[in-house]
């Protein structure tokens, strides 16, 4: 579990890194999202991975998950949210200010 | 449990939600409202530097959980002294702002409040994640200032430091989230305890992601080499907002300085030092690069902003000289150069009013109405800026100069900051001699009231004036500069007052 989750977080990132590089604005948002999702699984691994174990106090169980990246995550999914939807405000804007999409506002490139 | 600790963060979000919520009320109320606000939050830093200037370190634990499992807040000598910077250019960066810049636009006062609101929380914190929080307050509040009254050159800046910062964000992540899980703590304090007792097999990770931090604070510091999103973007910026931007790079300074002394300080044993061999030699090619910046710059808002960059490498190099001697030189030095930083942003902003379809081009144009006026006040900016005596840059560069004395860099350090120094003076006196005497007869634009020029002045005048305070003061500054310099390489005065006892 550990290595495929590894290997998630790490494709994740690559894409993200490579559309994040792109030209054109799209493609940046979309890296951007990928990174985010990259990040935020890889945060929620940080409490090392469990199945079946409950992240709050309970008389039957047998252990824990820990339940603080859970509400890391959380609040960086919101972050996250809103910072996506901004950008993509800001990215429509600009293509309507500067004519294009490119993220210089050059249309012969 | 001292309520004064929190007191500066809520004051500006209650007033930013006060705003959003009177958005149709007559624009002078909120103007005023606006105003109060930002002088209530001075009082509220004064009270906060005298409750900590004898060496107290006020802790306050939200929701009254103790620490290290809640969010603690944490006002120390080096967070009053930041946050009374912030609150007293905030103030006179709004004063310009109400010339006309906050009716470009929507909302521009409840954003300035929630940029205070994420400054003053950034420098507060005790806790690592909600130190991100409080970025992606600052810096959210921070795309809307920039993109405020719109156009077509500022989108494209926004655009590239919008993406820019939230590229920084994901690192930021990734750096708190492999420090939790290697020592599953994020409070500051309990994240130096442990880190000085890390195990041998993790080593490695910590240092891994403490350079993930040094590189999301240096992208906020623009330190080279992820300064190049900073000229543009505040060269873009209407002028109020590029002044209170003024602090933004301090805020990545503060977050590198209080990480290298309190986590990676002396005494964290096998993590300790961990930023020092990249601090320094990064700091000062950051000083040269954004000199050369200044140097080449063809308008006067673009040359602000490289100075701006130059600031901050002169910054980054007194706090890499790591010796309470330098540490105590940046902190009188910061104050300074984020005033005068702040001032040329207005004064350029001023002067490109007056010329015409040329603005701040570096082009020689018509003749000024009141250039004698407008003269002399870039005179008294450039002399701040460049670090001339008789003003307070002088006593902050000669601080630096010293303690780099018993520094092994000393030569180096001495030929950078002494040469962009030069190069600096040259850049604004060929600006000044273009802009002032190189010119036309034909005036353009109209020449107003005398009234109206001082209202208009009065914001650049009122910060000239702290950096003359700063020089009439310099004694206790840099005494207190100093006191806070030798309480940041004790961390454990820090560490005792989180955590208690132990």
């Amino acid at each position: 579990m550990e290595a495929l989750l590894a290997l998630v977080i790490g494709v994740l990132t690559a894409c993200g890194v490579y559309l994040t590089l792109r030209g054109r604005t799209f493609p940046v948002v979309l890296g951007l999202t990928f990174l985010s999702y990259a990040v935020n699984l890889f945060l929620f691994a940080m409490g090392r991975l469990a199945i079946g174990r409950p992240p709050i106090i309970g008389e039957a169980a047998a252990g824990y998950a820990d339940p603080l990246p859970q509400a890391l995550v959380l609040t960086a999914i919101v972050i996250g949210f809103a910072m996506t939807a901004f950008v993509i405000m800001l990215a429509l804007k600009a293509r309507a200010e500067l004519g294009n999409d490119h993220v210089d506002g050059r249309a012969d490139r | 449990m001292n309520h004064l600790a929190i007191a500066p963060v809520l004051l500006p979000l209650l007033a930013g939600i006060v705003l959003l919520l009177m958005r149709h009320v007559d624009i002078r109320v909120r103007r005023v409202l606006s105003v109060a606000a930002v002088l209530v939050e001075i009082a509220l830093a004064v009270a906060l530097l005298a409750a900590v200037v004898d060496g107290d370190i006020l802790v306050y634990a939200l929701g009254n959980w103790p620490a290290p499992y809640g969010i603690v807040l944490v006002a120390d000598r080096l967070s009053a002294w930041l946050l009374l910077t912030t609150a007293l250019l905030a103030l006179f960066a709004l004063l310009h702002a109400l010339r006309g810049i906050d009716v470009s636009g929507r909302h521009f006062h409840v954003l300035f409040q929630l940029q205070l609101f994420g400054l003053a929380g950034a420098f507060l914190t005790g806790d690592l994640f909600n130190l991100f929080v409080f970025f992606e307050v600052l810096l959210l509040a921070s795309y809307g200032l920039l993109l405020h009254g719109g156009g077509r050159l500022r989108t494209r800046a926004g655009l590239h430091y919008v993406v820019l910062n939230l590229a920084g964000s994901t690192l930021f992540l990734f750096a708190v989230g492999t420090l939790y899980g290697v020592l599953g703590t994020l409070n500051m304090a309990d994240l130096a305890r442990l880190a000085a007792a890390t195990p041998t097999e993790n080593v490695g990770v910590v240092r891994a992601a403490g350079l993930l931090l040094l590189g999301v604070f240096a992208l906020k510091a623009a330190l080279l080499p992820l300064h190049l999103w900073l000229p543009a973007a505040y060269a873009q910026a209407s002028a109020p907002v590029a002044a209170l931007f003024a602090i933004m790079t301090k805020v990545g300074a503060y977050s590198i300085l209080r990480v290298d002394t309190l986590i990676f300080g002396a005494g964290a044993g096998p993590v300790a030092g961990l930023l020092a061999p990249w601090l320094l030699p990064l700091a000062l090619a950051t000083l040269a690069i954004g000199t050369l910046g200044a140097v080449a710059s063809r308008g006067l808002r673009l040359q602000a902003a490289y100075l701006v960059v130059a600031s901050a490498g002169s910054l980054l190099t007194a706090f890499g000289l790591a010796s309470a001697e330098g540490i105590a030189a940046g902190l009188y030095y910061l104050p300074h150069t984020t005033f005068a930083a702040a001032a040329a942003f207005l004064i350029a902003d001023a002067i490109a009013a007056r010329r015409g379809e040329l603005a701040d081009r570096l082009d020689p144009g018509p003749t000024m109405p009141r250039n004698r006026v407008l003269g002399g006040l870039f005179f008294v900016v450039a002399v701040a800026v460049v670090g001339l005596p008789p003003l307070s840059g002088f006593l902050g560069k000669f601080l630096l100069l010293r303690a780099a004395l018993d520094h092994v860099w000393m030569p180096g350090v001495m030929a950078t900051v002494l040469v962009t120094g030069l190069l600096t003076l040259i850049a604004l006196a060929r600006s000044g001699s273009l802009l002032f005497y190189r010119t036309q007869s034909a005036v353009v634009a109209p020449v107003g009231s005398a009234l109206a020029l001082a209202a208009e002045l009065t914001p650049v005048a009122g910060l000239l004036l702290l950096v003359g305070a700063l020089t009439v003061a310099a004694g206790p500054a840099a005494e207190y500069a100093q006191a806070t310099a030798s309480q940041l390489l004790q961390p454990y005065q820090y560490i005792h007052a989180v955590l208690g006892g132990s």
